[in-house]
Order: structure tokens, then C-alpha cells, then sequence
């Protein structure tokens, strides 16, 4: 890991955005890894190289911490979560006796990962045919492109898949979602306007017929605050479960990695109304780090299931905490 | 867990009544939550930083007014400086150029670009009755540029039809050439969602302002944005001349932090909030009302709200100017300004409105007694002449027993009214930046000593 560190260490301090380097290698061969450390090192970049100060200071001090408080706070991570990490880091300095600002930051990156492990939990759609997935979240979030990369994802495991496009409100939400089964040759299930539930509905009842194994239901982006709206998608949840007893199978809710501390409330919100089971988390090829999600960890913890690393049909990756935590300390 | 900020400061309050000043002893604790709150508001830490030690400075040596208590005294502070960094009230677009006048829309993905150009288009069309063109340059996102003409249908403005095989530069170009020969008066040009770190994308809309050389460069975001708020706004802002920010998605729950992120970043003026889906969502930018959500004060901006609702407009602006002058706040403004209380439902109703701590704090009242008071203090000036309403400082001795005797009240009430008078004189120059809402809540602070 260190050795890792170093040569990310090397770049930081080279100008930002070197657009040659990154757009030498063809896009689709560089591991999600090197996407998102890409994109972190930029920020480090900017941030003039902040690890770097870390390890230059060579003693455990106050202000050690007070940067690594610092790294915490401006990830996204919060103010509570962070204080519980920086309190079990310290008891673990004492116990230890850390003495170098490597050990310390190395203790710490293995606090948050022990607190994001548990939400590594691949999902896995055997078990149910048609295995039906409900996609959620407020607006703008990427649920429909990640339902687009979620098709080639299954697809690519042998899994045949269906698309409901139940967004009915948005301006050409329908059609956005044709053009990504265009691209994984994929049939959508959609009806002129109407009732996003009933087209739910007609999408389960079509993959029942056609033996299809996993259906990917769209729906309209909302924000908890809009409560009729937060009822129109339970009733979604209720159809569903109406057409097959034992569905929705998974219940994602996507959220961008760039949004703060609201995306708290918004997995409390969702998983009061249509019970969330697991999270995907897009975005992740910007520069912000989605630390909320350690926040999430603690207050409400969902399975984060695939994470989002761009805009192409490919840019979908599950989700492995210890290299989400090696890109927040890179 | 998510305690406002009114709330954290009622518990560091109790520790500093009775104080005078606003010392760095008094007011380390209610610094230390002030922070707090504005980071789980998102704002960026760095920004927080800066704002924390601007407060400080301004708040050191800050008079607490009687009945206040220096966490009061404090929150005032805080308020008045994040309104005050939040920007002026709202700055329309600027469309004063030949026309058309171009308008680029550029942000992250899934900002709200496009629903924004769509509740513009509305806008200017319906309000400011501009002919309106609206164009997609967004060649990648699949769907964008139908998205883009259900929108311009739904507002009734005119689209320019693109493709997905063109280049954004060749289609903006070709909209503003057809639009003068339509004589279009504004032209908005709705662009692709992109990452600052992404380079090739950065340079594409840098050329395509470059070309169209809008008018105006509106910078779209969400206000849920998190801590990177500040890394995005710099970069966009150091790629592209912006001349406004946009805010979208104001009508969620987020405390919207990032909105002051990107205002201190990019020093640009904020100029509309989007508050929903639909293309009626779209509104000036209040800086006092964000001021307030990201401190978490929400009953304050329901107060502000209703304040608003009860007072005659003119007469506020009129008050307003008066106040800015900064001379001439007189009895009969005093005696007009309780009568707009009264109009507003008097101080019973207003004090629901209050941060339940605040409320608490400061009228330790029993109930009713307040409006008691506002027509006693009514009555007062009511027996006082013109003259001596312009000029308090007239009112000697026997000018107090006559003015007393017509109210029926003892003279002291007479003194104290003449002394809480000189004492709000003195906290409308303090509050004259803050706005109503500050007044009010000043006002508030004030009445309450009438008992005492
Ligand atoms: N860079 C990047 N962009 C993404 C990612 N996922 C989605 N996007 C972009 O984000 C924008 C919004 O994505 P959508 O899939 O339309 O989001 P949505 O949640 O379906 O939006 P609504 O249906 O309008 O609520 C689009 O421009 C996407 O291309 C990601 O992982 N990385
Ligand atoms: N609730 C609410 N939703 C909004 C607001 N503004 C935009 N939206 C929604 O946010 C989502 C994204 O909006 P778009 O206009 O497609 O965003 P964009 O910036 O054009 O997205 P890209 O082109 O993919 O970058 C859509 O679901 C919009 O309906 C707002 O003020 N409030
Ligand atoms: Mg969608
Ligand atoms: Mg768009």
C-alpha cells in the first residue's frame, strides 16, 4: 500500500490534468482503480499535495490530526462519523503506540475500511426468475444510465434482461432509456405516458412470459421532501409486489457521489417508503469521494453494491471498500 | 443529530447571559457549533474556516444589546455576514446587448441544465415577453436533445433543432445565426453535463463560449453538493468567464451549503433558485432565506415569510430607505413599525415563529402580555404631538407626566418607552444591512424588556 502511495504521490505534485496521459491509454482498459485515483489525483493536485505534507512532517502532533480530520471533512465523510473515526484511531495509537504519521494514517484508513466492509455485499440476482430490480432515487442521481450499464453487467454474466421504463413524468425519460436498450439490444417495456406502476406491472408480466432473468425497473427521480411523490413510488413497490409475491428482489437506491451530508436523509427517506436494499453510488469519476457513505455506514448502513465511474456502458463496478478507502487516502 | 444551529447555540447561550460584550472567551463555544453547523450543511470546509474567522473579527467587542444575550447577539453576527457573503438580493439576467442575447448553461451532470433552460425560456417568455430560442449542444447524453424539445414545447419557446452527428460549436453557431434573422431576442444554449477533471470536455465548452461570447455564462448546480462544491465551481469558473450561478433543487430537504461554497469561490452572484421539476419552479434568489436554511434557522424564514405578508410594502420600502440613510428613525416609525406588528398577527403569533430556544430565551413572558404591551406603547405615542414624535429628545419632564397622564400609564413607562426607543435607534444601525428578518428578530429582543 505504501509503495502504492508513493508513486500516487509522485503525480500529485504534477501539473493537474495532464489531458496527454489520460488520453493515450483507450478509455475502456483502465481499471476503475486507476479511474478514480486518476481523477483523486488531480484533486490532490490542487489540493498542493496534501498527503504529502502528512508524511513530510515525520512526527505525531496535533496537527497530524487536525489534517487527517481535515482529508475526513472534506470527503464527505461528516462530522459524526468522523469524530468516530478519529476517536478509534486514537485509541488504537495509544494501544499500538503509533509513533510515525504513516502508522497513524495507516491505522486510520484501516478504521474506515473496517467500517465500510461490511457494506461490500456483491449482489447476486440468482435465486428468482424473473429476479426483479427496483431503481430509485432523487433527481439527476444516473439511475437510468446506471440501468444502462446495469444490463450490460448482467448481460455479460449470461443473464438475459429486461428494461421497464417506469419514469413516465420526465422530458424524453422514456426515450433515454430506449436508446440504452438500443445499446445492449435489450427490449424496454413502456407505454405512451400513464402510470409508472402499470408499466412496472406489464414489464414483470412480459418477462414471466418470456422467461427473462432480471428486470430493471426506471423510475422517475424525487425528492423525499415531495411526499405524494415518495407514495406514488411505494405504490410502485406494492404492484410489484402484486405481480410476483416475492418481488422487488433488490431495491437500489442511486446516489450520486458528488451530493453531501443529504444523502443520509435520502436512504432514510427511500427505505422508509419502498425499503432499500442495496445502494449504487455514481459519479466516483469526478473529484468528489462520496464519503458519506461512511456516514451511512454508521447511521443507517445499506449494501453498497456497484459503484459508477463515468458515462460509457461500461464505467459500472462492484463495489470493494478497501480500494473506495485506498482512493479517499491516495 | 442534525440539531439546527439556533438549537446548538441555546445550550452555549445559557453559559453567556448576562454578558456585555462579545469577547473570544464568550463566544469560543458558539464559534465551535457555528462551524458545525455549517459543515453539516456542506458547506466546504476551507470556506468554513474563513467564514469563522470573519465572524470573530466582526463579532469581537460587539455591544449586546439589554435583552439579548451574547449568543443572540452572536447568531445576529453569523446571519447578517452569511447574507451578506450570500450577495445582493436578486440580479436578473442581463440581456441588455444586440440582440440576441446568447445564454450558456453549463455544470455537472444531471445539475438541472436542461430543466433550467426550459423554466428560463418560460420565464422570459411569460414575464419579460422575449422571443426565445432554446438549443441542445449536448451530443452525448443520450435522449438530451429531445429532452431538450419536450421542455421547449412544454414552455412555449421556440427550439432549434440538432443532431447527435454535429458538433456543438457548428450547432450553437447555427441557432444564433437563425435567430437573428428571426429577430429572437434571447437565445439559450443548453449544453452537456461535464467533470471539471474532464479535460477534453472543459476545452469543448471553453471553445464554444469562446464563439458564441454570451452575454451571460450561467453555472448550474445542485444544491445537495457536497464538499467538492469548491473544487467544481473553481474549475468552471477558472475555465469560463461565468456570470451567474443557478441553484437547483432547492425545494428538498438539503441545507444547501454549497451554495455559499460556490458563491465565495467563484464571487459570482447567484441568481435564480430552482424549486422543482416543473417549469414553474424556477425563482429569485433570496440570500437571506439560504442564509437562514443552511444555518438551519427554518422557523425563521417562515417568520420572515409572514413578516413580509403582514407589511405594507411601500411603507416597507419607504422604512427601508430610511433605515439605509441611516438617519432619521423617529417615533412615528416606531409607533408604525408596532402597528405592522399588529398587522402581523402581534407578538403572540410572531414568537411561534421563532426557533422554539430563541423564543424561549428571550420572552420569558407570560403569554399574552406582549400584545398588552404593543397597544400600551401605542397609546403612549398616540399622546405625544407630531413634534415631539420627530424629536424625542424634547421630552422633558413635563412633557413625560402630560404625555403619561393622556395614555393613563405611570411616567416611567413613558421613560422606558423613550429608552427602548433610543435602544432600537441604536440596533437599526446595527441590523440596517440584515433586512426585515433581522429587524424583526431584533424587535423581538427588545419588547420583552418593556416589563422588566
Ligand atoms: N461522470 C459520470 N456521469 C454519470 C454517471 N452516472 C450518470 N452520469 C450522468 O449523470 C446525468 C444524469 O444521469 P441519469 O441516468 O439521467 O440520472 P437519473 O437519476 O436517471 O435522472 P432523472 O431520471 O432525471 O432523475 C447524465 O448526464 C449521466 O450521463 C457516472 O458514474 N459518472
Ligand atoms: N426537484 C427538482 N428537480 C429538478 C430541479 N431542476 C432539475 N430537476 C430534475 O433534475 C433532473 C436532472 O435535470 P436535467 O435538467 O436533466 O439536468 P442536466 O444538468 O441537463 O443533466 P445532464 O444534461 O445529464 O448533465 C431531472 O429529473 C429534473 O427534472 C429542481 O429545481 N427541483
Ligand atoms: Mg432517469
Ligand atoms: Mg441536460
Amino acid at each position: 500500500m505504501f509503495g502504492f502511495l508513493k508513486k500516487k504521490g509522485g503525480e500529485a505534485v504534477s501539473p493537474p490534468a495532464d489531458p496527454a496521459a489520460t488520453t493515450e491509454t483507450p478509455e475502456q482498459s483502465l481499471s476503475w482503480r486507476e479511474r478514480l485515483f486518476g481523477g483523486l489525483a488531480r484533486t490532490r493536485a490542487q489540493l498542493g499535495g496534501k498527503l504529502k505534507t502528512i508524511f513530510s512532517r515525520g512526527k505525531v502532533d496535533d496537527e497530524l490530526l487536525e489534517e487527517l480530520e481535515t482529508l475526513l471533512l472534506t470527503s464527505d465523510v461528516g462530522l459524526e462519523a468522523t469524530q468516530h473515526l478519529l476517536d478509534a484511531l486514537k485509541a488504537r495509537a495509544k494501544k499500538d503506540k503509533l509513533e510515525t504519521p504513516e502508522a497513524i494514517q495507516e491505522a486510520l484508513s484501516q478504521a474506515l475500511a473496517e467500517l465500510l466492509a461490511p457494506l461490500e455485499q456483491p449482489l447476486s440476482v440468482d435465486g428468482h426468475q424473473p429476479y426483479v430490480i427496483m431503481i430509485a432515487g432523487v433527481n439527476g442521481a444516473g439511475k437510468t444510465t446506471s440501468i444502462g450499464k446495469l444490463a450490460k453487467y448482467f448481460q455479460s454474466q449470461g443473464k438475459s434482461v429486461l428494461l421497464a421504463a417506469g419514469d413516465t413524468f420526465r422530458a424524453a425519460a422514456r426515450e433515454q432509456l430506449m436508446t440504452w436498450g438500443e445499446r445492449n439490444n435489450v427490449t424496454v417495456i413502456a407505454q405512451d405516458g400513464g402510470d409508472p406502476a402499470a408499466v412496472v406491472f406489464d414489464a414483470i408480466s412480459a418477462a414471466k412470459a418470456r422467461s427473462i432473468d432480471v428486470v430493471l425497473a426506471d423510475t422517475a427521480g424525487r425528492l423525499p421532501t415531495q411526499l405524494h411523490l415518495m407514495e406514488e413510488i411505494a405504490k410502485v413497490r406494492r404492484v410489484i409486489q402484486k405481480a410476483d409475491a416475492s418481488a422487488p428482489h433488490e431495491v437500489l437506491l442511486v446516489l450520486d457521489a458528488n451530493i453531501g451530508q443529504n444523502a443520509l436523509a435520502q436512504v432514510k427517506a427511500f427505505d422508509k417508503s419502498i425499503h432499500v436494499t442495496g445502494l449504487v453510488l455514481t459519479k466516483l469519476d469526478g473529484t468528489a469521494k462520496g464519503g458519506v457513505i461512511a456516514a451511512i455506514a454508521r447511521q443507517c448502513p445499506k449494501p453498497i453494491r456497484f459503484i459508477g465511474v463515468g458515462e460509457g456502458i461500461d464505467d459500472l463496478r462492484p463495489f470493494v471498500a478497501r480500494d473506495f478507502v485506498d482512493a479517499i487516502f491516495a | 443529530m442534525l440539531d439546527n444551529l439556533t438549537q446548538r447555540l441555546a445550550k452555549v447561550m445559557k453559559t453567556l447571559r448576562g454578558e456585555a460584550r462579545l469577547t473570544e472567551e464568550n463566544i469560543a463555544d458558539a464559534l465551535r457549533e457555528v462551524r458545525m453547523a455549517l459543515l453539516e450543511a456542506d458547506v466546504a470546509l476551507p470556506v468554513v474556516k474563513e467564514f469563522i474567522a470573519a465572524v470573530k473579527e466582526k463579532a469581537l467587542g460587539e455591544e449586546v444589546i439589554a435583552s439579548l444575550t451574547p449568543g443572540q447577539a452572536l447568531v445576529g453576527v453569523v446571519h447578517g455576514e452569511l447574507t451578506r457573503l450570500m450577495g445582493a438580493a436578486h440580479e436578473g439576467l442581463n440581456l441588455a446587448t444586440q440582440p440576441p442575447a446568447v445564454v450558456l448553461m453549463a455544470g455537472l451532470q444531471g445539475a438541472g441544465k436542461t430543466t433550467t433552460v426550459g423554466k428560463l425560456g418560460k420565464y422570459l417568455k411569460e414575464n419579460l415577453k422575449k422571443k426565445v430560442l432554446v438549443v441542445s449542444c449536448d451530443v452525448y447524453r443520450p435522449a438530451a436533445i429531445q429532452q431538450l424539445q419536450t421542455v421547449a414545447e412544454q414552455a412555449g419557446v421556440e427550439f432549434f433543432p440538432s443532431t447527435t452527428a454535429e458538433k456543438p460549436e457548428a450547432i450553437a453557431l447555427a441557432a444564433v445565426d437563425w435567430a437573428r434573422r428571426h429577430y429572437c431576442d434571447v437565445v439559450l444554449v443548453d449544453t452537456a453535463g461535464r467533470l471539471a477533471v474532464d479535460a477534453a470536455m472543459m476545452a469543448e465548452i471553453k471553445a464554444l463560449h469562446g464563439a458564441l461570447n454570451p452575454i451571460e455564462t450561467l453555472f448550474v448546480v445542485d444544491a445537495m453538493l457536497g464538499q467538492d462544491a469548491v473544487n467544481t465551481a473553481r474549475a468552471f469558473n477558472e475555465t469560463l468567464p461565468l456570470t451567474g450561478v443557478v441553484l437547483t433543487k432547492l425545494d428538498g430537504d438539503a441545507r444547501g451549503g454549497a451554495a455559499l461554497s460556490v458563491r465565495h469561490v467563484t464571487g459570482k452572484p447567484i441568481k435564480f433558485s430552482g424549486v422543482g421539476e416543473k417549469l414553474s419552479g424556477l425563482e429569485a434568489f433570496h440570500p437571506e432565506r439560504m442564509a437562514s436554511r443552511i444555518l438551519g434557522m427554518g422557523d425563521v424564514l417562515s417568520l420572515i415569510e409572514e413578516a413580509k405578508k403582514g407589511l405594507d410594502e411601500e411603507k416597507a420600502m419607504a422604512f427601508a430607505k430610511k433605515l439605509k440613510s441611516g438617519k432619521g428613525f423617529d417615533l412615528n416609525d416606531f409607533k408604525e413599525q408596532i402597528g405592522q406588528m399588529r398587522k402581523m398577527g402581534g407578538m403572540a403569533a410572531l414568537m411561534d415563529k421563532m426557533p422554539a430556544q430563541i423564543a424561549q430565551a428571550a420572552g420569558q413572558l407570560p403569554a399574552g402580555t406582549e400584545d398588552k404591551m404593543i397597544r400600551r406603547v401605542e397609546g403612549i405615542i398616540n399622546s405625544m404631538t407630531p413634534a415631539e414624535r420627530a424629536k424625542p429628545e424634547l421630552i422633558k419632564a413635563s412633557r413625560k407626566r402630560r404625555i403619561a397622564m393622556g395614555a393613563g400609564v405611570q411616567v416611567q413607562e413613558v421613560n422606558r418607552l423613550l429608552n427602548q426607543f433610543e435602544q432600537t435607534q441604536k440596533m437599526m444601525k446595527q441590523f440596517t444591512k440584515g433586512g426585515i428578518g433581522k429587524l424583526m428578530r431584533g424587535m423581538k429582543g427588545m419588547l420583552p424588556g418593556m416589563g422588566r
